[in-house]
């Protein structure tokens, strides 16, 4: 357990640094932009609002630094995020609130099933070494990892939506229809996370692909490989369970390591597809010089990451033994 | 603290002979398509930057012409929204586009240089919070950070890109300089620096570093192909100069002005496609790289199945 520990660890402290990003950028830049947009909102929002944003934004200066970061803090905690300007009178911790459900729905089934396609491609180009899968795929993945997410974005968007007109050119369904549970909106929410998702699997599935391949390579040598073929076991066991469960840890915390590249890249695709998830909405902050929502999207951001590598920290654990030891 | 992540490059032994190390890297990545075809990508934008003043044939930001005009003999690519020459545009924007990959990812190499090889050769409890410091830059998604710096920053030149793209791009090496650095840190030939009472300055620079170089030269590649889709994308999203020229500040206006839905594709497809080429040169290098220095991944032969 020693190992989860250590990982606990590393999550509060990363939650901490995201937090004193957000406490200190505003204060290291001259001229806050954000005192002029405070001046809009005396007299139309409860006096306890305006004060959240005022601590979060340094704008508060009667107090103390440290004063002023605890107090940012404790108002972080507990959600009390300031209004938004953009979405006003709603508080910021409501929009973040609308915006998260499709950022986690869209990069987190995109993220999966590119993670699962890749292990195994690169599992299968390990085992066919030299063969035409080995042959093809990772030069093809070193090139397509080239392409910025935005761009591939923009190419589907070009090829699928504008001259096929198989998808929609973008949001997450239908503007005419309001969000229901039946059949029809259900149907509307796929056919448009579709092509986003579409994107964020290509563009981030040769990193998995070229990770596993390279490690499996590794284990393949391994002699308790070689025992397991000397006892005549199946190839597909030994390729699953013997060289493929090995291989696969390495890809597994590299997983939790990458994702915060790969959310990086989601943003865009969620900007080009105007899909109205967190990084779409974060643009729209930085745009709108609304910087109260700006400072929680990007904490939100920073947490949905952390989540995520908790996960995988835990399922490392529990298929490694050797991290459940002391010590 | 270690979360490794294993690349290619830490399971190999770091080379103890200095002199013919990069001698046979380099004639390795000379006998190797991959890095070939990225050597010559790479040395073509050179070319194409030096000399852009006589390749393009039309003054970029000159809006003579009609708007949006298809591909002809006298507009390569066609033109833009505003009547400017797409291919001028193209050519002189190679240039702040070389200029960002190759100073950024300079100096992000730097800064991994000198938080990694510093952690692994202090070691104790310094290398322990500068781990962790390093892990928390890793997991931190940069586009987000990138955003709200760049929101609160007033100046958008070129410089701020480059500041911005150093401090989210340098983590992922500074850990792999780490776990090899370790790895040199109990050698012979640093036990006896230490013993001759050399500084930790001297040990570090004209001891540790010149058996890692082949190491930093692959995170140097690294670093560049992430600069190069970092500026790409702080560029799109308008939060460069947008006054400059290059091939992100010609995505953000050819999005800008709708130029799928005008019909004018050329205008998204081709600085999307030069980005990607720059990219994959250093990518291709970076992985030729990774076979000549780990014979255990080089292609070639059929493996017994």
């Amino acid at each position: 357990m020693w190992y989860l520990v250590r990982r606990l660890e590393f999550f509060i402290v990363t939650l901490w640094a995201a937090l004193t990003v957000n406490f200190l950028l505003p204060r290291l830049m001259p001229g806050s932009p954000a005192e002029a947009l405070l001046v809009r909102f005396h007299g139309h929002v409860s006096p306890q609002a305006v004060k959240a944003m005022e601590v979060a934004l340094g704008i508060h200066t009667d107090q103390s630094v440290v004063q002023q970061y605890l107090e940012y803090i404790g108002n972080t905690l507990r959600g009390e995020l300031g209004v938004s300007v953009s979405y006003f009178p709603l508080s910021v911790a409501t929009v973040v609130m609308q915006a998260l459900p499709w950022t986690v729905g869209l990069v987190g089934t995109a993220t999966v099933i590119a993670f699962v396609l890749g292990t195994l491609i690169g599992m299968l180009a390990a085992w066919r070494r030299g063969g035409l899968f080995d042959a093809i795929l990772p030069p093809v993945f070193i090139v397509i990892s080239a392409f910025p997410y935005f761009w591939i974005a923009l190419f589907c968007l070009l090829i699928f939506s504008l001259t096929l007109n198989w998808f929609p050119l973008g949001f997450a369904y239908d503007l005419t229809s309001q969000i229901n549970l039946s059949w029809d909106f259900v149907g509307q929410v796929i056919a448009h996370a579709f092509l986003p998702a579409l994107t964020i699997v290509i563009t981030s599935i040769g990193g998995w692909i070229l990770t596993m391949r390279n490690t499996m390579i590794t284990t393949l040598a391994e002699d308790y490989v070689k025992m397991a073929r000397a006892k005549g076991l199946s190839p597909m066991r030994i390729m699953f369970m013997y060289a493929g469960r090995n291989a696969i840890l390495p890809n597994l915390t590299g997983f939790a390591m990458s994702l915060g590249f790969v959310i990086s890249g989601a943003i865009l695709v969620e900007i080009v597809f105007n899909y109205p998830g967190l990084g779409f909405m974060l643009l729209q902050a930085v745009d709108n010089e609304d910087f109260a929502l700006m400072q929680a999207l990007f904490l939100m951001i920073t947490l949905a990451v952390l989540v995520a590598v908790l996960f995988a920290d835990v399922l490392t654990a529990v298929l490694d033994p050797r991290t459940r030891e002391a010590g | 603290m270690a979360i490794p992540i294993v690349t290619a490059q830490e399971l190999v032994e770091p080379a103890e002979p200095r002199a013919g190390v990069l001698g046979a890297v380099a004639s390795g990545l000379l006998s190797n398509r991959k890095a070939l075809g990225g050597l010559a990508i790479l040395g073509v934008f050179a070319l194409v930057a030096i000399f852009a003043p006589l390749l393009a044939p039309y003054d970029p930001h000159s809006l003579a012409f009609d708007q949006l005009l298809g591909p002809s003999a006298q507009h390569l690519l066609g033109t833009t929204g505003n009547g400017q020459d797409i291919f001028s545009q193209l050519i002189w924007s190679t240039r702040e586009s070389l200029l960002l990959a190759i100073v950024a990812g300079a100096l992000a190499t730097l800064a991994s240089v000198l938080i990694g090889v510093t952690a692994a050769y202090l070691g104790g409890l310094w290398d322990h919070v500068l781990n962790l410091f390093t892990d928390v830059f890793l997991v931190i998604p940069t586009l987000p950070l990138m955003l709200v710096i760049a929101a609160y920053v007033q100046s958008h030149g070129v410089w701020t890109l480059i500041a911005v793209i150093t401090i989210t791009g340098w983590s992922y090496g500074a850990r792999q300089l780490r776990s090899q650095a370790l790895s040199l840190r109990n050698r012979d030939f640093l036990e006896a620096a230490r013993v001759r009472g050399e500084r930790t300055s001297y040990t570090i620079v004209f001891e540790v570093l010149p058996n890692m170089t082949s190491l930093i030269v692959a995170i140097f590649l690294g670093a560049a192909l992430y600069a190069v889709l970092a500026a790409a994308g702080l560029q799109f999203l308008g939060l460069g100069d947008n006054n400059d020229l290059s091939w992100g500040t010609m995505l953000f206006w050819a999005e800008h002005n709708g130029a799928l839905l005008a019909g004018a594709p050329l205008w998204v497809l081709a600085p999307g496609i030069c980005i990607a080429l720059l990219g994959g040169a250093f990518a291709l290098i970076n992985y030729a790289f990774d076979e000549v220095s780990n014979p255990a991944l080089r292609a070639a032969k059929r493996a017994k199945a």
